[in-house]
């Protein structure tokens, strides 16, 4: 038993949960490969690491990087945060925003998909004006409370 | 990797290198597999804790949701099943009616929970961004083996999210089936998260121990440390200034959170809170009218043909033990009509209460001799596709308020609603409620 525990790097347990798992989440893998018009299924799965691991998170990171050269000490949340809410919304709603699914969209609601980029873009502007104005009000109540007074507004 | 980070020497573990660790070269490759190439001063072992455990409560609601919806379709009747009934899990019911807005609030729940628990998802993959670049890769078998249960986790959990926002917002960028591709992935998820918290708990409630289960949240910028160092390499080895606290992380995320749902619940709410949810798909309606609230498929997407719905031509029929009828919407009308308020809604997360009027799916039944059949197969104009047709059970279609509704709020239906007849039953899923119904089949099993 401990022979087992060395060689395998923890209680053999461990491994008994994982074989089971495995074994459901393979059986479940089988159905979806299996089922008609799976043609690309592997391709979304590993697809889907691929894309946040090494696409999404790099980038978002990397953009956060240079808006805290941008905007450095207190400015940086105030930039971030409406910028990241955006992107949020942008990331979810991107099929609608950007028109991907009119089509289907008409088909099935026989209404056309409309306003959505505007409205995206609206609260976009006002989760920025929102951030200013924050900027601003907190900026001052600072400044009355030490002299000299922050800058960057 | 930033200046001056080059030349790092590699964890000493000297001579005690042992088993997988021998595989790989001591010194990591340049950049992210290098601990100091993480600079984050937020990342450790409690920040985790704190998001993941968010993150589970939301989880725990979407799947729970998600799988009592595959239940609501009762795939084990007719043709009901979109997954092999055959290979499915055992873990259907008989779905009921009462409440009536079962299936509103729970599919509700589902996606709405679901869309805000995207921003926790997104900070908890951040926080443990390291460990993808951890080196060695892994020492022991027991850590590969984790790594590999870890890899099927991240990878279900992100496409769950990926597939079921497609689906809600109509873009299929896919050529698999919606419908088994994200249930067998659900599995995949259940089975991976299992594992994942059978091994992590103790790191978690340990973290809690430590450092306390909120106590860093008290801290302000200016005090706002990294965590002692941990054995996963989540700390950071050279951490930058921090640029926001941890309840910063926390609100950002829950702002996300909060934001994802005034975009969206609205939908699923209804009312003046529809047009608020400022990028629901269905948050528009074609008019102010009885008819005006949201159509899932129009009359013409659906490929009704205009003829069979015309007055002089549409006929239900109806079948049963005790023989045959056919009837024209006139003798529909002439029959019991009773109004009830019903919810009706979609899996995509919308619905809509509605008033509807129209003849007890209990009284077609004795119409056919069929009151004590174990269930009814009902058939619509619609010529193709697969919910053109569903079998409701026998609880279902004996429930007093079960109707074919013939008319909404007073008006006779419109066609996109399902003019001449469309079948309502409390708490059952949007699309089994059949529009433009042609028959019913009441039938027992042998």
């Amino acid at each position: 038993m401990t022979l087992l525990r060395r060689g395998y790097g923890t209680t053999p347990l461990h491994l008994v949960a994982h074989v089971a798992a495995f074994a459901l989440a393979a059986y479940a893998l089988l159905q979806i490969v299996d089922a008609r018009r799976a043609d690309n299924i592997v391709l979304w799965l590993v697809g889907a690491v691929i894309l946040h691991d090494f696409v999404l998170l790099p980038l978002y990171s990397g953009l956060d990087r240079a808006a805290r050269r941008v905007a450095a000490g207190r400015t940086t949340n105030f930039l971030r945060v409406p910028a990241g809410l955006s992107a949020l919304l942008l990331l979810v709603y991107f099929p609608l925003i950007l028109g991907r699914s009119e089509r289907t969209y008409e088909t099935l609601s026989g209404l056309s998909p409309s306003g959505y980029l505007g409205r995206w873009l609206l609260v976009t502007g006002l989760l920025f004006a929102g951030s200013a104005i924050v900027f601003v009000i907190t900026g001052s109540r600072r400044a009355s409370r030490s002299a000299p007074p922050a800058q960057g507004a | 990797m930033q200046p001056g980070e080059r030349a790092v020497p590699a964890d000493d573990e000297g001579s005690e290198r042992r088993g997988l660790a021998r595989l790989f070269p001591q010194t990591p490759p340049p950049g992210p597999f290098r601990r100091t190439f993480w600079s984050s001063p937020l990342r450790g072992p409690w920040l985790t804790s704190i998001l993941g455990t968010i993150l589970l409560g939301g989880v725990v609601v979407v799947a729970t949701t998600g799988f009592l919806s595959h239940a609501a379709y009762n795939p084990s009747l007719g043709m009901n099943a979109i997954v092999d009934p055959g290979r499915d899990l055992p873990l259907t019911f008989d779905w009921p009616t009462s409440p009536s807005w079962l299936y509103a609030v729970s599919q509700g729940l589902h996606v709405n929970i679901g869309l805000a628990t995207i921003p926790f998802l997104l900070a908890k993959l951040w926080s443990v961004i390291p460990r993808l670049f951890a080196w060695p890769p892994a020492s022991t078998p027991a850590q590969a083996i984790e790594r590999t249960a870890v890899a099927l986790l991240v990878s279900s959990a992100v496409f769950l999210f990926a597939t079921g926002v497609a689906n809600i917002l109509y873009w299929y960028p896919f050529k698999f089936n919606f419908v088994v591709a994200h249930y067998w992935a659900a599995a995949v998820f259940v089975a991976a998260l299992a594992v994942h918290l059978a091994v992590k708990t103790p790191v978690i409630l340990r973290a809690y121990r430590t450092r306390g289960a909120l106590a860093p949240l008290r801290a302000d910028l200016a005090s706002t440390e990294r965590e002692p160092e941990d054995s996963d390499g989540l700390v950071a080895e050279k951490p930058a200034d921090p640029t926001i606290t941890r309840r910063g992380v926390l609100a950002f995320a829950g702002g996300g959170a909060l934001l994802l749902l005034v975009a969206n619940a609205g939908q699923s709410i209804g009312g003046p809170l529809r047009s608020l949810a400022f990028l629901a798909p269905r948050r528009q309606v074609a008019d102010d009218g009885p008819n005006g609230f949201p159509v899932n498929k129009t009359f013409r997407g659906a490929g009704v043909p205009e003829q069979a719905v015309g007055a002089g031509t549409y006929r239900l029929m109806l079948r049963g033990d005790g023989g045959e009828r056919e009837l024209s919407r006139q003798d529909l009308l002439a029959l019991t009509q009773r109004t009830q308020s019903l919810p009706i809604a979609c899996v995509e997360g919308w619905s809509t209460t509605q008033s509807w009027s129209g003849v007890p799916l209990s009284e077609l039944a004795r119409l056919v001799g069929a009151e004590e059949a174990d269930e009814v197969f009902v058939e619509s104009l619609q010529p193709r596709g697969v919910l053109r047709e569903s079998t409701l059970s026998r609880d279902q279609f004996r429930d007093e308020r079960s109707l074919l509704a013939l008319r909404v709020n007073g008006s006779d239906l419109s066609l996109d609603h399902g003019f001449p007849a469309r079948v309502i039953v409390p708490a059952l899923p949007g699309v089994h409620n059949t529009k433009w119904v042609a028959a019913m089949t009441f039938r027992s099993r042998a």
